[in-house]
């Protein structure tokens, strides 16, 4: 917490104007430069090292029916799109280094071929592009921020990247209904601030949100932070504009509440990952920023009393409820290791949660959180917390939890599941994996042990569990012990293995763990349907 | 000497990590529904307090005692306060008018009765309030007692049972070590210390401390003001940069510019 304290403090002192971004900075990472969350001087001189996803996934072959990107292809794409920046070509010319942010992901974990990268500047250009790449099948990655965690947004072999980040303005806003229409390149924090100079908010926030681009967020319908309150974008996206492998622009971009008038299909591209067609813009239902909003941080000695904390949560915050958040003893300390900062509390506990409260009237909303407090401390189910006094203090607080991506990004590779798990279970899951991993001799301390720590940390409120296995390096051994394993142990719960990352790469031949044989039999029916060749996002989905 | 009583004076300002806005009548800042907290070095302030009496050293804190000049909502910062550490809280009722409160010599004034009233030997108080900036209550406050006085403190040692405290400020190039006996005027700076959060037990705690409501007449001082606030107006704003897609975009504007 100190860093971005004093940082800020120091920032006020010298009369920067807005300390509020000061902070921001440590966790808003542009994608070309410093790409997210990774030292951004060191990138670009290890990057090379980054395993091909072609090579760490050997089944993977390209297809053969796709076409090679040839000289005239690119002539061709660049007569489409006309100015300079909007095609980056590693086919005709050597531009490997401007290539290479596109072509893996921040985690370091997949890497693609590509030698073609392509920014187009609305959905007229878009459909000018897939239907030359459609005629010709060559196969496209649609890409937005590249913050995603399952490989989706890389090429795996030499598909053109499609990127979105020139699609970036906000087409409208309707101060009455709140509807937000805005292109997909737009990036997450942008439209929230948009929405916070008039008072509304982006009903979507994650870790990412300084990178991520909305139409990214559609597409993967990624969950975050306050799904808890403001539900899964498959309820808030009110319409959106995607243009098929054929060029068919799809113009569904009501901002209707209410349209009960045929299939939905703008539910199709809604976590589709870009495998029917690639999303242009969006409209989406915005709700009135909260005027007070507190948190608090607890820690806590079991898990059953995690689960009291968040059933009395439930109970006396119900609608001013709008974030409870786990973390595990382990994954803190691993904060504090990364980042030196001094922890909240005292003690330490195996458990820490975060509960987020948002209201329209401060008194009222500090009465009804008081008392809960006092109820929870009172009955012996939080051991020790503390209460935000200020903004700063909200902002260190939230970065406990948003800052373990981070941290654990800093200190090496980590096998990430996001899982949904019935409540009761939900950390039964930490504690079986490490076990496992401890029976095999594969965790510990110093550098001899693959693996540094088995963590859990998630959205107790969506019961999503975020499974992170902190290793020194990627292998094969460490990959065997949890795969499947992992995947069987959810399955045998009725939960997901995708909560809310998607399925991408990482997760596509396990599908079936989730899916019964019916479901998989109709998504590949649909995606047959409107990308019959194949084209879009290959390798990857289902 | 017998015990360390200790008044830390603080004040309920907007939130330093929200952008201030301008009034429609230009008069000042807006502060209705705006996020409202601790003034930071005043933070800094009670948690060195606390630290001193936590340090156990040659002298005993019998009392720490926060003080707040305010509106309604001042008792916030003192509750604050106390669950930090503070042993009690004086709410000083001034009513809010808009005008920023009383000025820093009035301050100082109210300060001076509070310190002969309450027998106090040390005020540790933060350098500036972040919403004035005005950086003078601790000077004045020194003045008015007779006190020695030593400013932007990032460093308190209390050395002996005599008194004797030694004091680290940072000066330009370098850091300025002080000596003076009790009592004292304090004013803090940042590096001084890392303020606390809250914990549940103490703000529980803190809502039975002793919290006394008194008025600046309880104190025999007059709110009168020396300076007239004309106008507030923000910076011009800053005009933005525009993007060229090109290097060739790049030149031509350099060139319209009459850079090239």
């Amino acid at each position: 917490m100190s860093g971005a304290r004093n940082l800020t403090a120091a920032l006020r002192r010298a009369r920067v104007p807005r300390p509020r971004l000061a902070i921001r900075t440590v966790q808003s990472i542009t994608p070309l430069t410093a790409r997210a969350f990774s030292a951004g001087s060191t990138r670009n001189s290890d990057s090379r090292q980054i395993k091909f996803t072609s090579e760490a996934y050997p089944n993977l072959k390209r297809n053969p029916n796709f076409a090679e990107i040839s000289a005239e292809d690119v002539a061709h794409f660049k007569e489409i799109l006309g100015s300079q920046s909007a095609v980056i070509d590693g086919v005709t010319t050597d531009a490997t280094d401007d290539i290479e942010p596109f072509n893996s992901d921040w985690m370091r974990k997949y890497r693609g071929h590509t030698r073609l990268v392509l920014k187009p500047q609305n959905a007229q250009e878009v459909s000018k592009v897939l239907k030359y790449c459609n005629e010709r099948k060559l196969a496209v990655v649609p890409q937005g921020g590249n913050t995603g965690l399952v490989g989706g947004s890389v090429p795996v072999f030499d598909e053109i990247v499609i990127n979105t980040s020139r699609m970036n303005q906000i087409r409208s806003f309707d101060a009455a209904s709140g509807v937000l229409v805005a292109d997909a390149g737009v990036i997450l924090e942008t439209a929230d601030q948009y929405l916070a100079e008039r008072e509304y908010l982006f009903p979507l926030d994650l870790g990412a949100k300084g990178s991520c681009h909305i139409g990214g967020n559609v597409s993967t319908n990624a969950g975050g932070l306050r799904l808890l309150r403001y539900g899964s974008l498959h309820g808030s996206v009110l319409g959106l504009e995607a243009v098929l492998p054929d060029g068919t622009i799809v113009d569904a971009l009501s901002t209707l509440r209410k349209n009960n008038t045929g299939y939905d299909i703008k539910q199709l591209f809604i976590g589709s990952e870009g495998t029917i067609g690639l999303v242009t813009a969006v409209s989406i239902q915005c709700p009135p920023r909260p005027k007070a909003v507190n948190v608090a941080y607890f820690g806590l000695e079991s898990f059953e009393q995690v689960q009291q904390a968040f059933l009395a949560a439930k109970g006396q915050l119900s609608e001013i409820l709008s974030a409870f958040e786990l973390m595990d003893g382990r994954s803190q300390k691993l904060v504090i290791e990364s980042t030196g900062n001094k922890h909240p509390l005292e003690g330490e506990y195996p458990f820490y949660c975060l509960v987020e409260t948002s209201g329209s009237n401060a008194e009222h909303d500090m009465a009804k959180l008081e008392s809960f407090l006092e109820s929870v401390m009172g009955d012996g189910i939080v051991a020790d917390g503390v209460l935000a006094q200020d903004e700063t203090q909200f902002q260190a607080l939230w970065r406990w939890r948003e800052g373990i991506t981070e941290s654990l990004s800093h200190l090496g590779g980590t096998y990430k599941y996001d899982v949904s798990i019935p409540l009761a279970d939900l950390y039964l899951l930490v504690e079986d994996c490490k076990a496992r991993l401890m029976e095999k001799g594969l965790v510990g301390d110093d550098d001899s042990f693959p693996v540094r720590a088995v963590v859990g940390y998630g959205h107790m409120g969506d019961s999503n569990l975020h499974l992170n296995v902190a290793v020194r390096q990627y292998s094969k051994e460490v990959e065997k012990v949890i795969e499947p394993w992992v995947y069987e142990w959810i399955q045998k719960r009725q939960g997901s293995i995708s909560a809310e990352h998607g399925l991408g790469v990482a997760k596509r031949e396990f599908i079936g763990y989730s899916q019964n044989e019916t479901m998989v039999k109709l998504m590949k029916q649909l995606k047959n349907l409107y990308d019959p060749n194949g084209i879009m996002n290959p390798y990857k989905y289902i | 000497m017998s015990g360390l009583r200790i008044l830390v004076p603080v004040k309920r300002v907007i939130d330093y990590a929200i952008k201030p806005r301008i009034n429609k009548a230009q008069t000042g800042v807006e502060t209705t529904g705006v996020k409202h907290s601790l003034n930071p070095f005043d933070e800094l302030s009670i948690e060195e307090a606390v630290r001193i009496r936590e340090r156990k050293g040659p002298i005993k804190v019998e009392d720490i005692l926060a003080l707040s000049a305010g509106g309604p909502k001042c008792p916030d910062v003192l509750r604050t306060a106390m669950a930090m550490g503070a042993d009690r809280a004086f709410h000083i009722d001034v009513p809010d008018k808009g005008d920023g409160g009383p000025e820093p010599l009035t301050i100082a004034k109210m300060l001076q009765a509070v310190v002969k009233e309450q027998n106090v030997n040390l005020v540790l108080l933060g350098k500036q309030a972040i919403d004035g900036d005005q950086g003078q209550t601790g000077q004045m406050l020194a003045g008015l007692l007779g006190w020695p006085q030593a400013t932007q403190a990032s460093k308190v040692d209390i050395k002996d049972e005599a008194g004797t405290v030694e004091i680290t400020h940072e000066v330009d190039g370098g850091v300025e070590t002080l000596r003076a006996k009790l009592p004292l005027v304090i004013t803090t700076d940042l590096r001084l210390n890392e303020p606390r959060y809250a914990s549940l037990p103490n703000i529980m705690k803190a809502k039975k401390k002793p919290l006394e409501k008194k008025t600046l007449a309880d104190l025999g001082v007059e709110d009168t003001r020396r300076l007239k606030t004309l106008k507030v107006t923000e910076p011009p704003p800053r005009k933005g940069g525009g993007k060229v897609e090109d290097v060739d975009g790049l030149v031509s504007k350099l060139k319209e510019l009459g850079a090239l």
